[in-house]
């Protein structure tokens, strides 16, 4: 195994549950030192990949490498080199929270500092609280900070800043940054676009347990010949109306609306098409607010590519 | 540059993570209110109870006087709310928790994790027989010690394989059911065994129904304690019948507890 090669790699995993197909043919790499987010709806089947590398799940099809070793066969040389944050849970109820940490620290041979670690991620005030007392930004703290603790070559994070508060995710994102520019590869799931969009290196679109879309946040967001229009107006459509805006634009030219108030346009980037939506505006009686000529973001990535967009 | 966290991976040796988890968890067991409870406050109810209600009606069981041989049965009942009912409500709930998935996700292997609880165990078991030890001298306990050898070695198999046996029942409930339901059914499964399962009272005091309680684990359990204590013998066929529910309970356990 060379240190160059990937520190995950898939290859057409399917994984279903019943008639239910959680994962289907889906083929990624992550490269080592690298922060990926894997992003995608609820149930488009990240957890499910992610325990998969976890040694969790045996895949039904195809195959799972993580740091060169089989999950399954070589679990237990794999375990040690991993450290892994759950979406919820993980702790005894009654267990004190630096408790917990010193306990995940005793099973490894070079712990981190367990005092450094908890005042790292704002744990120090809460050490002798008891799990189910701690808040839930508190218990996904206390899970990062296990996964962290044993001083891993990757971690795999599950959704890991569902519940924090805005200071708490700053700190841990900054924290991300910090343990990869240490040589730590970091595995994460989320569905927050500007987690993603922030953190990552690079980022893998996954709906209905496919990798629809991989790519550097650049890369996912660049513009081409056309750009994404953002047209939020001040009251409610008039009924066809996207039908209509689109004969007013010509060919070459869509239009999606998405709730009563705006639409995404996506067509030539010229100052024509921006008169065009201006006019249609007022031939309509509706007043623009937002006539956005832009950069897409992985919002608009995701609409375009699914047709949906990505509740949180 | 910093360099915190730089890798350096790797699990501590096998009996460290050991050690540790079964100081976890004794720890942990002993924190929990309702599981001291089962565990020294009943027992000690019991045995003060029981010795002081047959002072007043002044009866003899089998001849012996009754602290003699309640004691012994209170300590097989000590055994049991452990071995079963506190293991299968502590693994009940680690399930539903997800402490025991994020445990397979750390270096301590199963078989490591396995261990820990069984020193855990033994330990909590440990510290119930010194309490009710004490407390039944105090009440004027006199275990017969005419053949100590055997009576250390009776106790000692019946404890071992009392605990092994119950321990495996308990992690077969908690690997089945749901966390509610076993703390529902080793509780209930604990009164009713101390009730009527021949472990505090002999299963001659049963009648017509002691021959088939002498078959239950509960029962296997108190009679050897009783014949190593009372009698000073090796009650061979109860310690046969505890060894036949271990490997029961193992079977079982191995066949159907799901980790997650």
């Amino acid at each position: 195994m060379s240190a160059a090669s990937p520190a995950v790699e898939i290859d057409g995993l399917v994984m279903t549950y019943g008639d239910k197909v959680a994962v289907d043919r889906l083929s990624l790499e992550v490269a080592r030192g690298s922060i990926t987010a894997v992003l995608g709806p609820n149930g488009a089947g990240k957890t499910t990949t992610l325990e998969t590398c976890e040694g969790y799940r045996v895949p039904q099809q195809g195959t799972v490498r993580v740091l060169g070793l089989d999950p399954q066969r070589e679990r237990a040389a794999l375990l040690p080199r991993i450290g892994v944050m759950l979406q919820a849970g993980g702790a005894w109820s009654g267990v004190r929270a630096h408790e917990m940490l010193e306990h995940m620290a005793a099973l490894h041979a070079h712990p981190l500092d367990t005092a450094m670690l908890s005042e790292r991620l704002g744990l120090a005030d809460c050490g002798k609280t008891p799990y189910r007392r701690l808040s839930g930004g508190q218990q996904q703290r206390l899970g990062l900070a296990i996964a962290l603790v044993g001083r891993p070559e990757l971690v795999f994070v599950d959704e890991p800043t569902a519940g924090m508060d805005p200071q708490a995710r700053r700190t841990t994102w900054e924290l991300m940054e910090e343990i990869r520019a240490d040589g730590v590869t970091v595995v994460l799931t989320t569905h927050h676009m500007d987690e993603a969009e922030h953190l990552a290196d690079r980022i893998h679109i996954i709906d209905h347990g496919r990798v629809i879309a991989s790519g550097t946040p650049a890369e996912l967001t660049r513009e081409g010949r056309s750009a994404t229009i953002r047209l939020v107006v001040n009251r409610p459509f008039p009924d066809g109306a996207p039908e209509s805006l689109r004969a007013e634009l010509g060919p070459g030219t869509e239009v999606r609306q998405l709730d009563e108030v705006s639409m995404l346009i996506h067509g030539p980037a010229d100052a024509m098409t921006l008169g065009r939506v201006s006019r249609w505006c007022e031939e309509h009686d509706v007043l623009p607010q937002t006539l956005n000529l832009g950069q897409r973001n992985l919002e608009d990535v995701f609409i375009e590519l699914t047709g949906r967009e990505l509740a949180s | 540059m910093s360099s915190t966290f730089t890798p350096a991976p790797g699990g501590a040796p096998l009996s460290r993570m050991v050690l540790a988890q079964s100081r976890m968890e004794a720890r942990l067991m002993l924190r929990n209110g309702e599981q001291l409870l089962l565990a020294i406050v009943i027992p000690v109810i019991v045995l003060v109870g029981g010795v002081a209600a047959a002072g007043r009606i002044g009866i003899d069981l089998d001849g012996h006087r009754a602290v003699d041989v309640l004691t012994p049965g209170v300590l097989a009942l000590a055994v049991m709310s452990t071995a079963f009912t506190s293991i299968a409500i502590a693994t009940g709930f680690e399930r539903r928790y997800g402490v025991i998935k994020l445990l397979g996700s750390s270096p301590l292997p199963r078989h490591g994790l396995l261990l820990g609880k069984v020193l855990a165990l033994l330990n909590v078991v440990l510290l119930q027989l010194v309490v009710l030890v004490v407390v039944g001298l105090v009440l004027g306990w006199e275990p017969t010690l005419t053949h100590p050898p055997r009576t250390l070695v009776g106790v000692l198999l019946a404890v071992a394989l009392g605990t092994a046996a119950f321990a495996a029942l308990g992690l077969f409930v908690a690997g089945v059911l749901r966390a509610e339901a076993t703390l529902a059914l080793a509780n209930l499964v604990y009164l009713l065994l101390m009730a009527g399962g021949g472990v505090v009272l002999p299963t001659s005091t049963y009648g017509a129904a002691s021959s088939f309680i002498a078959w239950l684990p509960s029962a296997a359990l108190g009679e050897a304690m009783r014949a190593a204590l009372v009698d000073a013998s090796i009650d061979g066929r109860s310690l046969l019948v505890l060894a036949a529910w271990a490997v029961v309970g193992t079977v079982l356990t191995a066949r159907t507890f799901r980790w997650e």
